[in-house]
């Protein structure tokens, strides 16, 4: 049987958009799943554009953060953008402490996320 | 679970080393954090660094031996959490992970747990052998 997909993708304007379904990133093997796509995603792109929204998520792990870095430097090296969109205060003081804030673009709205990668 | 005669309020589990058995034991203080009426940012704030504690447990104390266990507990009051994690591997020196905030390891996808530990609780303890963290968030 096909397992459940962890992510909602949509595309619009060669903009690929992101939805967690997990409320929770904490568990080793969905974020393993999560990575897994995010980086299938990226392989079937030329130059990927792509904005995470983070609107459902409620907690993050350092597990997440690494995914997340991986996923980063994926579309990185493909001369792509990465944008982290819609980080509600706990989840936005976590990048902060761990000053991944310089590391990744963050964008308070899904709007102004998709007019930077645009 | 067991409560401690000499601190009632204190509960200790011995969970088996696999990821699955963690949400027993964040339930459970959660739970009790709910009944005390913490903040959602306590709340947050406890649910990461345990979660960090107990997957440092797994993945650097048993480096991912399922058949170790690990020794949880924890107290919870009105003024403060309490959480101790034990696990059964040779440890590790914390002062030997590379700062993860510093410019040229942002880039680093690893070693960010302690550090979130850190920043999320309001005292962090680890022994010498570095298998035993007692952590501590005040109201």
């Amino acid at each position: 049987m096909a397992e459940t997909s962890l992510l909602q993708i949509f595309e619009r304007d060669g903009i690929t958009n992101v939805e967690f379904v997990e409320s929770n990133i904490l568990d080793e093997i969905c974020i393993r799943r999560i990575g897994d796509e995010l980086s299938s995603v990226i392989e079937r792109k030329g130059c990927p554009k792509v904005v995470l929204n983070f609107q459902n998520v409620n907690a993050l792990s350092s597990s997440a953060l690494g995914m997340l870095i991986t996923v980063n430097t994926k579309i990185g090296d493909k001369k792509g953008k990465l944008v982290l969109a819609s980080l509600d205060g706990p989840i936005r003081d976590v990048f902060r402490i761990t000053k991944l804030d310089k590391a990744f673009t963050i964008c308070d709205s899904l709007a102004d996320a998709f007019s930077f990668v645009r | 679970m067991c409560s401690s005669a000499d601190q009632p309020n204190k509960h200790q589990v011995t969970i088996p080393g696999v990821r699955g058995s963690f949400d027993e034991v964040q339930e459970a203080v959660l739970g009790l954090m709910h009944k005390f009426e913490y903040s959602d940012h306590d709340l947050f704030s406890v649910r990461v660094a345990l979660e960090e504690a107990l997957a440092n447990a797994l993945l650097h104390g048993h480096q991912g031996e399922t058949t170790d266990e690990i020794d949880v507990s924890w107290v919870v009051t009105h003024q403060f959490v309490q959480i101790e994690v034990v696990d059964q591997g040779r440890g590790y020196d914390p002062d030997a992970i590379p700062d993860p905030t510093a410019t040229e390891n942002l880039t680093i996808p690893s070693g960010r747990g302690l550090a979130m530990i850190r920043a999320f609780m309001t005292e962090v303890q680890i022994n010498d052998r570095g298998n035993h963290v007692t952590m501590v968030r005040r109201r």
